[in-house]
């Protein structure tokens, strides 16, 4: 009575097909991060020292350390930061809690998920445009941070506005038949069921922050400087432009130097991620602040 | 707004006795009328059951009360609605106002993911001033009143700094009276409160619907008959967005005027 006939067993081999084509792809998805981590480690790790981390470049930036770049990019981070999470999260719960569903917000949400397609070289040129002429930040910290800002600004309006979304309508209707004001509501029970979420934004604005070259190379990031930058209206080195320089314009520079600035690139993304990642853990365990 | 032809006429007179008062009432989702020409009188400190088959408007009424219906964005109201012999559809109407004196009590339980006291202490955090809040003793003080009133405080006193939505949904229930009781409200709607409960649920939530009764004004909508013949002193019908019959309760399910009513009592249709 239960035995598999023709036609279960065929299904029985097509559910199996599927099940290894899905398996193979994702493995395929996880090769290459493994593979560029693993070169990274063994052709750069000879590379980092405590000179190397802390020391300037030398001789045509082909010997010494990469000090000012790391620090550069830590700059360049937080300020963008400083500028696009206040301004993403205003934005998007502007979006999601007060404003009507019309066409004006349909248009504006349109423009931002647009703005998210836009090449980083573009925005590098608008950054010039209006950061480093029309407004005369000039190339410095400022322009170039604004300019990141403004490249990252959708990823942290539409993770925010998700997560915004995923609280439940039950908490804020609660909330309203209370005699709540959507401030109110939004301070007390919207944001802190939502802050995992948003900082989830932050984690990936970071990565993509710390690692564009276009935007900040015409904006405010130079070759080299042989001191570190003193406020927002300096220029700076850093680590993914001088990644650029030592692999493509420089010549003679040891084949270890530039893995060894990739790796900490790379080391310093996933530290801040693994530190927001934290914060984000530490956050859901009190849900109220 | 359109104003009532009749307001005027006998607007002074019932000031005190009616707690809600409806006139002339016609309501829009859209296209669609969700309420035609309701005239209601909700006594003061008396429970009034609201029913009527699902998709009357019974839903509707109670949420054009406390002006809730209003984030939908495409509602459109004519006449008027007063509480306590106030007009609240007129410029000017504060809804943290209006809604701290017309508390309101969900389908679903929807208690905030949050601490059993903080929920308590909830609606005083958004209403109290800040320097002039009450203080530490005070609050707990408030707490277990409130808690005591719904007849909850024996059940949680040991554990009030668990997360509310850990408790059974009855509890949460209650809970979500007890939030209302801080800024002492005079009214109190209750949106099917027993619906997402079990029988011993609905039972312990009807007890203390009674309990409360007299002290608070209580517009009660269910579907389900028993329970407004359990609860209510007062019981209005409703059949398509209209008023059908509104009378005590004992009345109606004794003799009801009209035949929809009996109808419907009688399960013919619902």
């Amino acid at each position: 009575m239960f035995q598999a006939t023709k036609r279960d067993v065929r299904n029985k081999n097509v559910e199996f097909l599927w099940r290894l084509l899905f398996l193979t792809m994702t493995v395929l998805l996880v090769l290459p991060v493994l593979i560029i981590l693993a070169t990274l480690i063994v052709k750069g790790g000879p590379a980092i020292s405590l000179g190397f981390l802390f020391l300037e470049p030398t001789n045509g930036m082909t010997e010494g350390g990469i000090f000012p770049a790391l620090v550069g990019t830590l700059w360049l981070v937080a300020v963008a930061l400083l500028i696009s999470v206040p301004l993403g999260v205003a934005a998007a719960l502007y979006l999601s809690e007060y404003a009507p569903d019309n066409w004006l917000t349909r248009v504006i949400n349109l423009a931002i998920i647009n703005l998210a397609g836009v090449p980083s070289i573009v925005h590098a040129l608008f950054g010039v445009g209006a950061f480093v002429l029309f407004f005369g930040f000039g190339t410095s910290i400022l322009a170039a941070s604004l300019t990141l800002a403004v490249m990252t600004l959708p990823v942290v309006i539409v993770t925010t506005r998700e997560s915004l979304l995923a609280v439940p309508r039950a908490f804020r209707e609660a909330c309203w038949s209370m005699g709540a004001t959507r401030w109110q509501t939004i301070r007390r029970v919207v944001l802190p069921n939502a802050v995992s979420g948003i900082l989830t934004g932050v984690i990936l604005e970071v990565s993509r922050t710390a690692g564009e070259t276009a935007p900040i190379m015409l904006t405010g990031a130079v070759f080299f400087l042989p001191f570190l930058p003193q406020g927002i209206f300096d220029q700076t080195m850093a680590l993914s432009l001088h990644l650029f320089v030592i692999s493509t314009q420089v010549p003679n520079v040891p084949e270890h130097l530039p893995y060894g600035v990739a790796l900490v690139l790379i080391a310093m993304v996933l530290m801040l991620n693994a530190a927001s990642i934290g914060f984000r853990v530490y956050l859901r365990g009190r849900k109220k602040w | 707004m359109i104003r009532n032809a009749r307001e005027g006429t006998e607007a002074t007179s019932d000031r005190h006795e009616n707690a809600i008062r409806t006139r002339n009432l016609n309501l829009w989702y859209g296209d669609f009328q969700a309420l035609l020409d309701v005239d209601l009188q909700i006594k003061k400190g008396v429970v009034t059951a609201v029913i009527g088959p699902s998709g009357c408007g019974k839903s509707t009424l109670l949420r054009s009360v406390n002006r809730i219906n209003e984030r939908l964005g495409y509602v459109r109201i004519t006449g008027g609605i007063e509480v306590l012999g106030h007009d609240v559809y007129e410029d000017g109407v504060s809804l943290p106002r209006l809604r701290k004196e017309v508390g309101m009590v969900f389908q679903r339980p929807n208690p905030l993911p949050i601490s059993i006291r903080d929920n308590v202490l909830f609606s005083l955090d958004l209403h109290g001033t800040r320097d002039q809040g009450p203080g530490k003793g005070v609050k707990e003080e408030i707490v277990e009143r409130c808690l005591r009133r719904v007849l909850l405080w024996d059940s949680v006193k040991d554990r009030l700094q668990a997360k509310a939505t850990k408790l059974s949904l009855a509890e949460q229930q209650k809970l979500c009276i007890a939030r209302l009781l801080p800024v002492k409200p005079s009214i109190l709607l209750m949106d099917e409160p027993c619906s997402a409960l079990d029988p011993k649920g609905t039972a312990a939530v009807e007890e203390l619907i009674w309990e409360l009764r007299g002290v608070y004004t209580i517009l009660i909508v269910t579907h389900n008959m028993a329970q407004a013949r359990r609860v209510s002193e007062e019981c209005v019908f409703m059949l398509m967005g209209r008023i059908v019959e509104h009378s005590l309760t004992e009345d109606m399910f004794a003799a009801p005027k009209e035949k929809q009513t009996a109808d419907y009592i009688e399960g013919r249709y619902g």
